[in-house]
């Protein structure tokens, strides 16, 4: 399908009325021959400049299906976006050009991987890596180019940049690699950065110190920050507002501190339940029942309805909406009022 | 690197020994007695027999035998001579230019269609292109060299000449220059085509799955950058140990070929050679394919760590 829409994108700063990125009722399928999986059902959010969304779910929840579609890297076909848009600064980005697009990616949106070791291509140097975005995206020399590579790993602080510019992925370890990953990511000063789950892959210490970087080189640099973790604890620090996403939707979005204080879904409500609490040692530890649903056939009404201990006879037919609770706070839960209160 | 290249080389130095001793064995232990053979139906006089049998060092023990060859090779290149007198290395010196022509020209025949049409059905995945690649390969394999020799000879050889006049394709011998080796070369190179265009697609198609395609596609770089940069350099990795593997395969299976086309190689040589059981002539001839099979091997091994970082032989 050719697509015929302005191929210009507004520049940074221009159309101050527009979030910096709204996806707007998204739904990605893929196609595949067991029938259609249904990965995202209509998601929505908005990130603005130097704000931090947590996007926060198990696996198969949707959020790096989210992430790939925004950064158009989903494999189309199997994959197809049936609906929804996905807006940066107000231009729909599904609708652009594939070369519009390919000027949008990795310049203006860029995205962080979660192993750094298979994320980096292990027959180039770093420096030959990073300095590719300068050498493609900006005409430098070679030369030029991995003196701002240089520079850059100075910037994620990776000692002793200068010597090790020529190094190879292998020869660093799993926190300098995201380093090397964050670096490349930032390179052409990208408005939005997506980063899919970047310390899954690390020890608990580099954790902290790769998400210290990244909240960082979003103070300086006013990014828009769309961090993906299944990873509560790594939230609550970093993030300003959290979407947390269940079989393909938003099932519930609010200021972080709000969550934690008071979920407003069961499903979160059951996450936080599930982290563990030295208070609680030698109790057993809280698990949510059952098993993620089957994106293949989903649960009729609501997808969480099997596993939910707040649930009634009208949750096995309706879908639940979005319910608006307050300002950004949403729950997708008919009874979000006794989940809110406690009661159960 | 350097230290590791002349750990290989030292280390072929048993397998050559190991190699030659083997052949030489083998050659030895055939029935019948090469003198008795020299003199054909005729009984041949006793006296000349003992005097070539003790110049030919016949009466010895095998080792012993195995170590007047082996001495002559090591310290004075001197591959001996065969019964007629004729110096072994002044039969195998054209003979080997003659097989490894064909050989070369086998591999790079190889590597350029196996190489392309691997690389076109893997970006054409799962279409009719792809398909149809995977089928005809299906058919070059099945197919042995001694049919597709003959069929091609005759269609390309004789019919084409027919059909066009053209001469493009002579049918036998070496007298057209280095093209008298594109038909054989092919020929020769036929099963090797399938496999590498096999094993290209596999190769290319993986490495298209990895995540730092993911990442180089992320990075907002074109599918042609994305694919003739990221993706290449890696899939020609396994590529290249296959096809130095290949050029030792390719020498060593040049007989058949060689035969059908009526070139004077080492692979024809090597079969008169075992049929008159001139030893010295087998032995050096397989001495020196086992020379050019390890060194393509060590090369194949350095190409690997200048492709591959990851690699490093120290």
């Amino acid at each position: 399908m050719k697509r015929t829409s302005p191929d210009v994108l507004p520049a940074e700063g221009g159309h101050g009325d527009h979030p910096l990125l709204a996806v707007d009722n998204l739904h990605v399928e893929f196609r595949t021959r067991a029938g259609v999986v249904r990965a995202v059902n209509g998601v929505s959010y908005t990130v603005n400049p130097g704000e931090t969304l947590a996007v926060l779910g198990e696996s198969g929840s949707g959020k790096s299906v989210t992430a790939q579609a925004i950064m158009g890297i989903l494999d189309m076909p199997p994959a197809v976006i049936p609906k929804g848009e996905i807006r940066f600064r107000g231009t729909d980005l599904l609708k652009l050009s594939e070369e519009a697009r390919t000027q949008v990616r990795g310049q203006r949106i860029a995205m962080i991987f979660q192993d750094a070791l298979s994320a980096l291509n292990p027959v180039f140097t770093v420096g030959w890596q990073i300095s590719e975005m300068f050498r493609v995206h900006r005409g430098m020399s070679k030369s030029d180019g991995m003196k701002k590579a240089v520079e850059l790993m100075d910037r994620v602080r990776i000692p002793a940049a200068r010597q090790r510019v020529n190094d190879y992925p292998h020869q660093f370890s799993g926190g300098m690699r995201q380093r090397i990953m964050i670096a490349m990511s930032i390179a052409l000063d990208p408005e939005v950065l997506i980063a899919d789950e970047p310390t899954t892959a690390l020890d608990v210490t580099v954790q902290a110190q790769i998400m210290e970087l990244l909240a960082d080189l979003q103070r300086e640099s006013q990014m828009g920050l769309i961090l993906i973790t299944h990873d509560l604890g790594v939230v609550a620090d970093v993030a300003d507002k959290i979407a947390v996403m269940y079989a393909g939707r938003i099932v519930e979005n609010a200021p972080v501190h709000d969550i934690y204080r008071a979920p407003a879904h069961p499903y979160t409500k059951g996450l936080l339940e599930s982290i563990p609490r030295v208070d609680l040692k030698g109790q057993d530890l809280y698990a949510i029942k059952g098993l993620p649903p089957n994106l293949l056939e989903l649960p009729t009404g609501c997808a969480f309805h099997p596993r939910c201990p707040y649930r009634q006879d009208n949750c096995v037919t309706d879908s639940p909406p979005l319910y608006q609770i307050s300002g950004w706070r949403g729950s997708a839960c008919h009874y979000w009022r006794e989940v809110l209160d406690g009661e159960q | 690197m350097g230290r590791y290249i002349i750990r290989r080389l030292l280390q072929s130095i048993p397998v050559l020994l190991g190699a030659t001793l083997l052949i030489f064995a083998i050659v030895f232990a055939l029935p019948g007695d090469p003198i008795a053979a020299l003199a054909g139906e005729k009984r041949a006089d006793p006296n000349i027999v003992a005097i070539l049998r003790e110049q030919y060092h016949l009466n010895d023990p095998l080792l012993l035998q195995y170590w007047h060859y082996i001495s002559g090779v090591l310290f004075r290149f001197d591959f001996g001579v065969t019964f007629a007198q004729v110096p072994v290395s002044q039969i195998m010196a054209g003979k080997f230019q003659v097989t490894l022509n064909l050989a070369v020209t086998a591999l790079l025949i190889e590597a350029f269609i196996g190489v392309g049409l691997g690389l076109w059905a893997a970006l054409r995945r799962g279409k009719a292109t792809d398909t149809m690649i995977l089928a005809s390969t299906l058919l070059l394999i099945s197919v042995p060299t001694l049919v597709s020799g003959f069929i091609l000879q005759f269609i390309l050889g004789v019919k084409l000449k027919q059909w066009t006049g053209l001469d493009i394709f002579p049918i036998a011998g070496i007298s057209n220059g280095l093209r008298s080796y594109l038909l054989p070369g092919f020929v020769l190179a036929g099963v090797s085509i399938a496999y590498l265009t096999r094993l290209t697609r596999t190769s290319l198609a993986e490495t298209l799955r990895a995540d730092f395609i993911r990442t180089a596609t992320a990075k907002g770089l074109s599918r042609r950058r994305v694919v003739g940069r990221h993706a290449l350099r890696n899939a020609l990795i396994p590529l290249i140990t296959f096809l130095g593997a290949d050029l030792g395969n390719l020498m060593g299976g040049a007989v058949i070929t060689e035969r059908i086309f009526n070139l004077p190689g080492i692979g024809l040589q090597l079969f008169d050679s075992v049929y008159l059981r001139e030893q010295p002539v087998v032995v050096g001839i397989v001495t020196i394919l086992v020379l050019i099979y390890i060194l393509a091997n060590l090369v194949v091994d350095v190409m690997y760590a200048v492709l591959d970082p990851r690699i490093r032989y120290e």
